[in-house]
């Protein structure tokens, strides 16, 4: 499972960062749509993997799932999404004030 | 926590933010309405932070632990004499960056005031904040403001510069978050005090992973700090905002500064163990490396608003060179020159746009333009403040920059920070004289007239001259204040006591480590970052 979620974030990671480079702003967007998820599986492993413990506290229990990172993965969710919402609005607007869609502003 | 007067800690983040609030419900009202209640919350906002400044002058710590939670459970808000000096500054700037914009450039956008007030706060919260993850959230309020105050009055180049502002800023937000997520998932806590506990009793063979987490953390830092080689994205969003936005915008590479010397002091500082002083031999070489590339490209600039967006990163090199020193002194001369060099370049940026406005159709392009009617004062403020900026005594960059190389006397690398910053200090003064020759005393004949400029949009540029002035005359108090600052950042136990509040027996290592595995078994409360 630690492999599967490694590799995952590893995959995600490196496909948001070959977009992030390319020269239109849609790939680009996407690209930061593939960190921001890479960021929030990292951020929720980062409690360590575990699987039917509870992460409130119960009366003779011992092993807990720790919540903060789900908390923090929450925060950044929210905070990813509004960003991606807003990077959108903005490369439409950059399409529309520019005339084409490469982040440079004009075609090369 | 029943006092009232502890609540002043939280003020200068609450007061920004019921401003803002307010403005948000009467988005659709008059503007003079909206201008009057912006001001209001500034100046309130002004005597918070001298409150708060008035606390810790004298060394107090002020703790503030939200919601009662207690430290390192909850989140704390710490008040030293480092953060709130640094939202006195950012206060006195944003005051006189509204009394610029009111003059009417604030009328080209609808939401400029309520992101103002949103930028403020976040600025406050980054410097108050004692939690790493809250550090983060305060930086994305902080961003998402300025990508609005950035694209305020739209424009192609507007939209273009903003998209490479917003798209740099998001790459650096999610390094900020693996970095945050190892940390935690390394260390088990992600408050300032609490960290920097763990740090200094780590284990061996965690040691490389903290390391790889702390230098991503110093490279989202040095993204916002402007630091070569992650300048790039300074010169273009600075030049192509507003003039209404960008006064503000001096404080931001200031946030990347402060976040630096604080988490490098207190969690990876003297006392980390095997991680001690982990980025100062970086900052020092990309310190002055960023000044060198910073007066490459003011001699460069083809129009002052971009001339003096690379004044920007000089003065970031500048102050970062200085932290890099590391000794007391040192830091105290970086704070110093930090302080000064938010203000002027801030004026630089209001006076270029009244600069621009006055010449019509040339703008700020530095080539020969209509006759000025007002050459004498806009000159005048022009000089003052170039002078102050290139570090020509009388002025307050003059002893900044001394403070600096008399710090580093006992430097091994004394003689590249004695060339680097004499050297680039005469490039600057060349190219603002060249600037400002060809601004003010060169003539085109058929360049058409030049209107006067408004005087009363003048005034916040005086006022930030005569500051500068003021800067000087004060400069044993505001001197002795820093060295003070800088001292208590180089005893970092302090901070860790106040913080944790008697969990952490002072003196015992032993007992330091024992407490950090003791706590590690522990579940961590429910509750704290929603």
């Amino acid at each position: 499972m630690e492999a599967l979620i490694a590799l995952s974030v590893g995959l995600l990671t490196a496909s948001g960062l070959y977009l992030l480079l390319r020269g239109r702003t849609f790939p680009v967007v996407l690209g930061i749509t593939l960190l921001s998820y890479a960021v929030n599986l990292f951020l929720f492993v980062m409690g360590r993997l575990s699987i039917g413990v509870p992460a409130i506290l119960e009366p003779n229990r011992a092993d807990y799932a720790d919540p903060l990172p789900q908390a923090l993965v929450l925060t950044a969710i929210v905070i990813g999404f509004g960003m991606t919402a807003f990077v959108v609005v903005l490369a439409l607007r950059a399409r529309a004030d520019l005339g084409n869609d490469h982040v440079d502003g004009r075609e090369p | 926590m029943t006092d009232l007067g502890n609540h002043v800690v939280i003020a200068p983040i609450l007061v920004p933010l019921l401003t803002g609030t307010l403005l948000v419900l009467l988005r659709g009202s008059a503007t003079p309405l909206r201008r009057t209640i912006s001001m209001l919350g500034i100046q309130l906002l002004l005597a918070a932070s001298l409150w708060l400044l008035l606390q810790v002058a004298n060394g107090d710590l002020l703790v503030y632990q939200l919601g009662s939670w207690a430290a390192p459970y909850g989140i704390v808000l710490v008040a030293d004499r480092l953060s709130a000096a640094m939202v006195m500054v950012t206060a006195v700037l944003a005051l006189f960056a509204m009394m610029h914009a009111i003059q009417g450039s604030d009328r080209r956008g609808r939401q400029y005031h309520l992101l103002f007030q949103f930028l403020l706060m976040g600025l406050n919260g980054a410097f108050l904040t004692g939690d790493l993850f809250n550090l983060f959230v305060f930086f994305e309020i902080l961003l998402i403001a300025s990508y609005g105050m950035l694209l305020h009055g739209g424009g192609a180049a507007r939209s273009k510069a903003g998209l490479h502002y917003v798209v740099v800023n998001l790459v650096g937000s999610s390094l900020f978050l693996f970095a945050v997520g190892t940390l935690y998932g390394v260390l088990g806590t992600l408050n300032m005090a609490d960290l920097a506990v763990r740090v200094a009793a780590l284990a061996p063979e965690d040691v490389g992973l903290v390391r790889a987490a702390a230098l991503l953390l110093f490279l989202v830092f040095a993204l916002k700090a402007a630091l070569v080689p992650l300048h790039l994205w300074l010169p273009g969003a600075y030049s192509a905002a507003g003039p209404a936005s960008v006064a503000l915008f001096a404080i931001m590479t200031k946030v990347g500064g402060y976040s630096i010397l604080r988490v490098y002091s207190l969690i990876f500082g003297v006392e980390a163990g095997m991680l001690a002083n982990l980025v100062e031999p970086w900052l020092l070489v990309l310190g002055l490396l960023t000044i060198v590339v910073g007066t490459i490209g003011v001699l460069a600039s083809r129009n002052l608003a971009l001339l003096v967006a690379h004044l920007v990163v000089i003065s970031s090199g500048s102050i970062l060179t200085a932290f890099g020193l590391g000794s007391q002194a040192a830091l105290s001369a970086g704070l110093y020159y930090s302080f000064q060099s938010a203000l002027v370049t801030a004026a630089l940026f209001m006076l270029t746009e009244n600069v621009a406005r006055t010449r019509g159709a040339f703008t700020d392009q530095l080539r020969a333009g209509p006759m000025l009617p007002a050459a004498n004062l806009l000159g005048g403020l022009f000089l003052v403040l170039a002078l102050a900026v290139a570090g020509v005594p009388p002025l307050s960059g003059f002893i900044g920059k001394v403070l600096i190389i008399q710090a580093s006397f006992d430097s091994p690398a004394m003689a590249w920070i004695m060339a680097i910053l004499l050297s680039t200090s005469l490039l600057t003064l060349m190219a603002l004289a060249r600037a400002g020759s060809t601004l003010f005393f060169k003539t085109d004949t058929n360049a058409g007239a030049a209107t006067l400029p408004d005087a009363a949009n003048l005034v916040p540029v005086a006022a930030v001259a005569g500051i500068s002035l003021l800067y000087v005359v004060l400069a044993s108090p505001i001197y002795s204040y820093t060295e003070a600052a800088a001292a208590q950042l180089l005893s970092p136990v302090d901070y860790i006591e106040a913080v944790l509040d008697g969990e952490t027996p002072a003196g015992g290592e032993t007992l330091i480590g024992g407490e950090a595995i003791s706590l590690q078994s522990e579940p961590p409360s429910p509750g704290r970052h929603d």
